[in-house]
């Protein structure tokens, strides 16, 4: 390799440092939420992680992150069971089914979805969506099966379940537009293959396409639930803020928090270097991982499928 | 095996469970549109757009801080974030066929769907803790956090379109590499470029997690780089929040301007860039 300066190394050099940007973020996010959340951890252990109290009354300091984590896992679970069959029906459909003037409209009309700012779902779900759930999921579900502990409690709309609900809108546009993408990756030859062996179109879609994309929509799904877990305004607004013990998602009709709506509701009430804010750092911090986690196992996931369809189609 | 006549069923239900699944999720995408514009088209007025919000009890006034500071912003995100995504881009298009453009390609990947309350705490601890006060400049590095893994990503895509035979034909007239680069490879590249920006543009217009603990908000016209600044998305939060029915249509109004700001930009970005995809 030339390593004499010239302008051509001189730009390869400066344009890569610039591309460790991402890095850089990713460095100096890490490092700061684990050096603002160590106090909490020392002074809690492993509570931290796995109490349920929150106090922040000074002297009567205890923070325990468990509930919340609890949140953000039942309400992401909500939003995958209920987004992710939506989203995958979007995306046959799509590709699949739909005649070929319906495709371009709807898959941009689906994709719109993705553009509207959270606040303003959490503005929709405040005033509109959560009068929907309401009146045509909670109240019958309370009257016929209450006995069951998780539709116990009042309806009352701010609860895990709207919370779930919004977040499962969110998560279409993700889901669906990788989910087609995948789909559309699937060479032509496999379903020819299977059409000429006497199946059907549905047939087709389940037993051959989809087998054939499998890990792609897994991935898709796990991308779907990093913009659950991560999701912030939305969820602030509709899931009704409580916290410590009451905080634990035990019935769907019960306000709840999560690590995300915990830090945006709390965190400027705290003041800078004492325990509280450290508290909620380390949610951050938990958070993060969680994020981190999700999102390199969902860009493996992808990147992989994607780049078989790479080979194959070019 | 069932019948012909039972998967010949099947085959029709789930075209029909096609149809159902599009339209539950175009529902809450026409509800939201229509909410916005019923409730906030009412509020709309030329003192609206340009009145500083008034105090409980008397009127709510309008919602220029808001434009004002969201604007602001986007301008200061812009100038930090744009050319840092688009130099970075460049790395990973022309020189990033390694091992190390691959892993910034996954950084950048992973940080494109990022808790973006984090960034938040991030920067309120790494620099508004440090100089003291919320800034607009503290919610425009934030906002830049979350743009540039966009820009970086989007022009790669685009720079990646343009033929390796269009590079050749520049080298071959003896000009240097960073110059085909920046005059051809770009220029080339540029219809990409912009669609990329501009959408990310769209998605850190909307953002609000991160400006909560960055420029806090307030109801004052811009006072100065060392004071906070209301935004959109934060002044639609906190009038949402309010127990005032005056407020909340304000949260409406200010809703239907953000929705109108973010819509034309991805309409519109849709509209330009029709049948136009690199150069087969």
């Amino acid at each position: 390799m030339n390593l004499r300066l010239t302008a051509d190394n001189l730009f390869k050099v400066i344009t890569g440092v610039v591309a460790a940007a991402a890095l850089f973020i990713l460095l100096l996010t890490g490092t700061t939420l684990l050096n603002g959340a160590l106090p909490v951890i020392e002074k809690f252990g492993l509570y931290f992680f796995f109490g349920t109290k929150w106090n922040p009354v000074p002297g009567r300091y205890i923070f325990g992150a468990l509930p919340y984590l609890e949140g953000t896992l039942v309400t992401s679970a909500i939003a995958l069971v209920v987004g992710v069959p939506v989203s995958l029906g979007i995306a046959i459909f799509v590709v699949e089914m739909a005649p070929r003037s319906v495709r371009v409209p709807v898959s941009y009309m689906v994709e719109l979805l993705a553009a509207v700012p959270s606040v303003i779902y959490g503005l929709w779900g405040l005033f509109v969506f959560r009068f929907w759930v309401v009146d045509y999921i909670e109240n019958p579900l309370h009257n016929y099966l209450g006995w069951i502990p998780v539709f116990s409690g009042t309806p009352f709309g701010l609860d895990v379940l709207t919370a779930g609900l919004i977040l499962s809108i969110m998560i279409i546009p993700t889901v669906s537009s990788i989910s087609r993408e995948v789909i559309s990756a699937v060479p032509n030859s496999v379903r020819e293959g299977a059409y000429s062996i006497g199946a059907t179109k549905w047939e087709v879609i389940r037993n051959w396409v989809i087998t054939y994309g499998r890990s792609g929509i897994f991935g898709a799904i796990i991308l779907g639930l990093g913009r659950a877990v991560g999701e912030t305004m939305a969820v602030t607004m509709v899931i009704g803020n409580t916290v410590g013990p009451a905080a634990i998602p035990s019935s769907l009709f019960k306000g709840s928090q999560t690590m995300a709506s915990l830090i945006a509701n709390g965190f400027l009430e705290a003041s800078p270097g004492t325990l509280e804010i450290s508290a909620y750092i380390g949610v951050g911090l938990i958070l993060l991982f969680l994020g981190l986690a999700i999102n390199i196992f969902a860009a493996v996931l992808v990147t992989r499928v994607l780049k078989v369809k790479g080979g194959a189609v070019e | 095996m069932s019948s012909y006549a039972f998967r010949k069923f099947k085959n029709r239900l789930f075209f029909c469970l096609g149809i159902v699944a599009v339209v539950v999720a175009l529902v809450p995408l026409g509800s939201i549109i229509i909410e916005v514009v019923v409730k906030g088209a009412p509020e709309l007025s030329i003192g609206f757009l340009t009145e500083a919000p008034g105090v409980v009890g008397q009127s709510a006034g309008g919602i220029g801080p808001a434009i004002q500071g969201s604007l602001i912003l986007i301008g200061l995100t812009s100038a930090i974030g744009i050319p840092i995504g688009i130099l970075s881009g460049i790395y990973l298009a022309e020189f990033g066929n390694n091992i190390y453009g691959t892993l910034m390609r996954m950084f950048s990947d992973v940080l494109t769907e990022f808790p973006s309350i984090v960034v938040g705490v991030t920067i309120f601890l790494a620099f508004v803790l440090y100089v003291g006060h919320f800034s607009p400049l503290a919610g425009a590095f934030a906002l830049s956090f979350i743009l540039i893994p966009i820009v970086s990503r989007t022009t790669e895509e685009s720079m990646k379109l343009v033929p390796n035979s269009i590079r050749e034909a520049s080298l071959a007239l003896g000009v240097r590499r960073w110059r085909t680069t920046i005059s051809v490879v770009l220029t080339a590249a540029k219809a990409g470029l912009i669609t990329g920006a501009l959408l990310a543009v769209a998605r850190i217009a909307g953002e609000t997690a991160p400006l909560i603990m960055t420029v806090l908000g307030n109801s004052y016209f811009f006072q100065g780089f060392n004071e906070p600044i209301d935004a959109l998305p934060l002044r639609i939060w906190r009038d949402a929040l309010q127990p005032y029915p005056a407020f909340i249509a304000q949260g409406w109004g200010a809703a239907l301007v953000l929705i109108l700001i973010v819509l034309t930009i991805n309409v519109g970005v849709r509209i330009a860039s029709r049948g136009r995809r690199g150069f087969r």
